[in-house]
């Protein structure tokens, strides 16, 4: 990583955070900021953030290792192309990040040697962020790092850790590389390392400073903090989208955007009417926002895709419909035009019946009925 | 020799929930369709159509919910045209001949219609499968209406359902299956004129006032 954190482990006196930042140029006032930015991503009450200061200051740093696999590295991305002194270029210094594919200095067994050592040395007390999906197709053979799969390593690496991190939707739930036919049987950590402990913070990508919060808990609770039913944390994952969307005053009014470029686009109607899939996801995007909290998609006129919601590329497509197509009829036949079918269909049917009924006669009842 | 009768058949919680089915089928289905197509209504940000439209529908799911489940209440303990045996001829034989029976004169086979005081069995069965196409609604609506507060009371019960199928699974499934019922309405409308007709036991001015006229042997 950096002169700081690279590759020496958690050892004994290693330089408080404050120090250590002082030294790269972050001022004590940046480092509150950072304090008070985490409060309240972790929706705790603004007193807690001296808390936070003081507890950071004294906290040991916790080794971290990042795994990657089937990705397109956006986590990885999100993470580190961030101006300065960024939160996340905070979170970096407080972890030692001992292993990380793409932006390691290591290269060759000389990394995989490193991350035996952490394994051996750390068990049970590191970190573990995973980036991408595992293929667990054909024994896993369809993404290997070092001569091995990924599914084998990350079950090991995964195993030994104090928690694992499951960053961007790929690694939480399959993502893209999972998408039908998902030819490599591809899965999330969930589903490919059973029986230890999961954070899913899916996103495409991660929000890096949804990362960072959560380290933050950790580091100052020391346990994770609350997840829903499918081990995402409630303070990033504990909202819909749509309740918190600044376009939601238009949804409620009755005015959509009906054509991309049109009136209501330019005047920031709700996208509900273009297939936004805000009212499906949840997530916080509205509020943390994306590079610095500069925008997000809806913030800049375009529906959300549902990108941090399980099987959101089976499920949430068509991106620019409200309802899926249905299946087993044609790629174009929408919801309603088969509904209509059925009911006029049922309509002539019965419109039928009724004009033979009444030319039918002596088919009519005796009046006795069977009791 | 036989006596004319007019027995009283739908007694009043099956006619009451069967009038508050059909009005909040036609409201749910009306602001249920312009959620689903949302156009530009309003003419100011104050305006507040959409939110209007969803309470009514959100306010009438509620009742139509209360409603369907008064009934299967009362199916267990209203009288024998009301009860839930009515709904399962396929259980037994005679059931599904009488079932086959009313399926022939459909067809134009036979030419006796149904003679039943209550349900005839297609009916019964029939009206099963809408009972369930309603449990499915109220189920899938709730789902969808729970996902606003999620860890409450209405998100706890229903939203195990998300785990199972996804969640534009569950808004297609509560889209579709409007069309069906509103398929039925159309089916239900013109076979009670057919049978009004065929089977001169009164069944359309029956679900107002509740008597058939009949005449049984004896
Ligand atoms: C016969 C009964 C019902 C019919 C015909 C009906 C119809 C509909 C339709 C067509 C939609 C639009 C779906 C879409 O295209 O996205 C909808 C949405 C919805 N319905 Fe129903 N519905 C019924 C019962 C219920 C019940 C019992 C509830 C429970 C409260 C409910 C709650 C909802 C909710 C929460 C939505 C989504 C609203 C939104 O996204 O803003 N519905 N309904
Ligand atoms: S833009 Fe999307 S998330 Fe925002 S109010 Fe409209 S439908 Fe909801």
């Amino acid at each position: 990583m950096d002169e700081h954190s690279g590759g020496h482990g958690n050892g004994n006196g290693q330089a408080s955070i404050s120090q250590l930042l002082e030294e790269r140029g972050v001022s004590r006032r940046d480092f509150l900021k950072f304090c008070s930015a985490m409060t309240a991503a972790l929706a705790l009450p603004a007193t807690f953030a001296p808390r936070v200061a003081r507890a950071l200051d004294e906290v040991k740093r916790p080794t971290l290792v990042w795994l990657e696999y089937q990705s397109c590295t956006g986590d990885t991305e999100a993470l580190l192309r961030t101006a300065n002194p960024t939160v996340a270029e905070i979170v970096l210094d407080i972890l030692s990040v001992d292993y990380a594919e793409t932006i390691m200095a290591a290269a060759g067994h000389l990394a995989e040697e490193n991350l035996d050592k952490v394994l051996k040395d750390e068990k049970g007390k590191y970190l573990v962020v995973v980036e991408g999906a595992i293929p667990m197709k054909d024994g896993g053979v369809y993404c290997c790092v070092g001569g091995r799969t990924a599914l084998d390593r990350a079950r090991e690496v995964c195993g030994g850790a104090a928690a694992t991190i499951a960053v961007g939707t790929c690694a939480s739930f399959g993502g893209i590389p999972a998408a039908a036919p998902n030819p490599t049987g591809a899965v999330g950590v969930r589903d490919a390392v059973p029986g230890v402990t999961v954070v899913n913070m899916p996103g495409c990508p991660l929000n890096a400073d949804n990362l960072s919060a959560l380290v933050v808990h950790y580091l100052v609770f020391g346990k994770l903090p609350e997840l829903d039913a499918i081990g995402r944390p409630l303070f990033a994952y504990g909202k819909r989208i749509h309740d918190n969307c600044e376009r939601r005053a238009h949804f409620d009014a009755g005015q959509y955007v009906e054509k991309w470029g049109d009136e209501g686009h330019r005047n920031g109607y709700c996208l509900y009417h273009m297939g936004c899939k805000g009212p499906e996801t949840f997530h916080n995007c509205p509020t943390q926002r994306y590079n610095e909290k500069t925008s997000w998609p809806v913030g800049s006129g375009h529906g959300c895709a549902g990108c941090s919601e399980p099987q959101f590329w089976d499920t949430m497509t068509p991106f620019y419909r409200r309802l899926p197509h249905v299946p087993g009829f044609g790629i174009e036949k929408t919801a309603d035009r088969i509904g209509v079918g059925v009911a006029v269909a049922t309509a002539a049917v019965f419109g039928a019946h009724g004009v033979v009924s009444a030319m039918r006669h002596k088919d009519t009842s005796d009046e006795t009925k069977e009791d | 020799m036989r006596k004319l009768e007019n027995r009283y058949v739908w007694e009043v919680p099956v006619r009451a929930t069967h009038w508050i089915n059909m009005l909040s089928i036609v409201i749910l289905s009306v602001t249920g369709l312009f959620i689903g197509a949302a156009t530009t209504v309003a003419h100011s940000t104050s305006d507040y159509t959409m939110g209007w439209v969803r309470f009514v529908h959100f306010t009438t799911g509620y009742i139509f919910a209360t409603s369907v489940v008064s009934r299967i209440y009362w199916s267990f303990v209203g009288n024998r045209y009301a009860s839930w045996r009515e709904f399962v001829p396929f259980v037994t034989a005679d059931g599904r001949r009488r079932m086959m029976q009313t399926f022939r004169y459909y067809l134009f086979i036979d030419r006796t219609p149904p003679d039943v005081v209550g349900h005839n069995a297609l009916a019964g069965a029939t009206y099963l499968l809408v009972f369930l196409l309603y449990l499915l609604m109220v189920l899938t609506g709730f789902a969808l209406y729970g996902q606003y507060a999620p860890g409450g009371v209405v998100s706890r019960l229903t939203g195990w359902l998300f785990l199972v199928i996804s969640n534009q699974g569950v808004r297609l499934a509560h889209h579709l299956t409007m069309w069906l019922l509103i398929a039925f309405a159309i089916h239900h409308v013109y076979s009670a004129w057919l049978m009004d007709v065929k089977e001169k036991g009164g069944v359309i001015s029956s679900i107002f006032g509740g008597y058939k006229s009949i005449r049984v042997k004896g």
